[in-house]
């Protein structure tokens, strides 16, 4: 099992952290694991992506630009990535401020309202453990109890009490990911 | 219990240098590579080893101070990303010419002048054929991937102190920024000032009663001395090429084609391999972990195998020539790159390869890709 992930957004929406943590849950998990960050202009504000990838064998190539799935959470990275799915490959995205809506009819395109409903329960800071929630309910490669343990990992000892607030989001977030275009 | 932790490669080879027992870091931030002091002050080494973290007030310093540091047969290094290395050069062929033993890191971005900060291989050549004045050579040890980061700090310091010679570790700006697994070794004691006496006899720490002074000086105006230097250095520069190769061979022992790319290209490369091995393609990678020495010999036999070779770097094209000097004209070697800090894809280099040795080179040229 190899999956390539890209998670696209504005920075500052949790696009790295989020990577970060489902590297950290992978590795807990003792899968193989690499995240590479966009680092230039981008994180000085504007798009910024991160590239992760989860595999049972040795990581080849840590850049790609072919992914099985692509997590897409502004416009920007919606042109950008819409196109770099492999066929057959699975888009999330949060439609808030998507103009354009992916066109793509040979891969698997799912929903996920999470901004929406990360500020009606007031969690707007942890909007981004809802989208992870969505994707690991499409594909569920890493077991709660390792989440859990990413989570403890990537975050530093005086945040751990937000842990129970992250794994209600990432359980929420399994909630409402809906259906757009599903292959059969 | 093994200690495996998700690094970043500059976090790596930070928490490598001070596993590895190094007495002194001097650097000046730039990026992509400012996680290594950041990490080596937020990370309590002088707590650990008492190993001195120092921010100097510029590169130029920063190398003086490994000067300094080396000369008093010290474990010492910096770090900095091209234009800094760029600045640092004065010092490094001092040294070249003082045969001091020290680690460096560039992690490189695209040049030239400021360029950008994104990754490239651009700063071979600085590397490899001596960025500084003099015949000089430094031992360039190319990591691709986190673990290496890792692992070159402790085999940079042993190879710098067994040949009294620079090591620069070659990387760039994806390899020092991304994230791997990671293992960590136990940590190595730093050496006592009696064990540096003992073990370093050219060093200016603790004068003994049966040796004279030490000096540390390049400077010698007498040329039938100065040329007997430069014999020396040369001497021990051969030595290295017969001992000190390393290199990793991936699906060559059947393969028709060959990569030959070293860092994040290699990792590139390695995935092209796959996706050609899966279309029925025999192809294969040889990845060069030093630098300097060359895997000569190696690519001289592959030479003698393959149908073609195919140079992949973040460059306009600077390994390929010692890749080209390696064959000698046995097969053909082709060179392809991406400049400014755009990195290739792996279907992008699979399909140069195939387009170069595979197919008729009447057939629409690629096109490379637009970011």
């Amino acid at each position: 099992m190899t999956e390539e992930i890209i998670i696209a957004g504005f920075g500052g929406q949790g696009v790295l952290s989020m990577g970060k943590i489902l590297a950290y849950s992978g590795m807990m998990q003792n899968k193989e694991v690499s995240w590479f960050p966009s680092y230039g202009p981008e994180m000085r504000g504007g798009t910024a992506n991160v590239t992760v990838i989860i595999s049972d064998e040795r990581i080849s190539s840590p850049i790609l630009n072919k992914f099985d799935t692509a997590i897409i959470l502004n416009q920007q990275s919606m042109d950008k990535f819409e196109n770099s799915v492999k066929e057959g490959g699975l888009l999330i995205y949060d439609p808030n401020g998507i103009v354009r809506h992916p066109v793509r009819t040979d891969i698997n395109i799912y929903t996920i309202e999470a901004s929406d409903e990360a500020s009606k329960l007031g969690l707007a800071k942890i909007f981004n453990m809802f989208v992870l929630g969505g994707y690991l309910s499409i594909k569920p490669l890493i077991d709660a109890e390792y989440i859990h343990k990413g989570l403890e990992k990537s975050l530093p000892l005086r945040r751990h009490n937000l842990i129970p607030e992250n794994e209600k989001a990432i359980a929420r977030g399994k909630e409402i990911v809906h259906a757009v275009h599903v292959l059969n | 219990m093994k200690d495996i932790r998700l690094m970043k490669g500059n976090e790596a080879i930070a928490e490598g240098v001070i596993r590895a027992g190094c007495d002194g870091y001097f650097g000046y931030p730039i990026t992509p590579q400012s996680e290594v002091l950041e990490y080596l002050m937020a990370n309590n080494p002088e707590e650990r080893t008492g190993m001195v973290v120092l921010q100097a007030e510029s590169e130029i310093a920063s190398i003086h101070m490994v000067y300094g540091g080396a000369a008093a047969g010290k474990r010492v290094m910096t770090s900095s990303s091209s234009p800094g290395i760029s600045l640092m050069q004065e010092g490094i062929s001092f040294m070249a010419g003082t045969e001091l033993p020290c680690l460096l890191l560039n992690v490189v971005r695209g040049g030239p002048g400021l360029g950008t900060i994104q990754p490239s291989q651009s700063d071979y050549f600085q590397a490899v054929k001596g960025g500084g004045h003099g015949d000089y050579k430094m031992i360039v040890l190319a990591p691709a991937s986190v673990q290496e980061m890792y692992d070159f700090a402790k085999l940079g310091f042993e190879l710098a102190f067994k040949h009294r010679i620079q090591v620069m570790v070659l990387s760039d700006g994806a390899i020092g920024q991304m994230m791997e697994k990671v293992e960590l070794d136990d940590q190595l004691p730093r050496l006592t000032d009696a064990e540096i006496v003992k073990k370093y006899p050219w060093a200016t720490t603790g004068k003994t009663p049966d040796r004279p002074r030490n000096i540390i000086t390049s400077l010698d105006l007498n040329p039938v001395k100065q040329e007997i230097i430069n014999q020396n250095l040369q001497k021990k520069f051969r030595h290295i090429e017969q001992t000190e190769v390393r290199f990793e061979r991936f699906m060559c022992d059947d393969a028709e084609y060959l990569f030959v790319a070293y860092g994040s290209s290699a990792r590139v490369c390695q995935k092209a391999v796959l996706l050609g091995r899966a279309k029925g393609l025999k192809v294969g990678l040889l990845r060069p972990i030093t630098l300097f020495p060359f895997p000569v010999d190696e690519l001289a036999r592959l030479a003698k195998q393959v149908k073609g070779m195919q140079a992949i770097e973040m460059s306009a094209g600077q390994m390929v020539e010692d890749v080209r000097l390696s064959v000698n004209g046995v097969v053909p070697v082709e060179h392809y790159g991406r400049l400014g800090g755009i990195i290739p894809a792996p279907d992008e280099v699979l399909h140069v390869l195939e387009q170069n040795f595979i197919h008729s080179k009447k057939e629409k040229q690629y096109e490379p890709a637009t970011y």
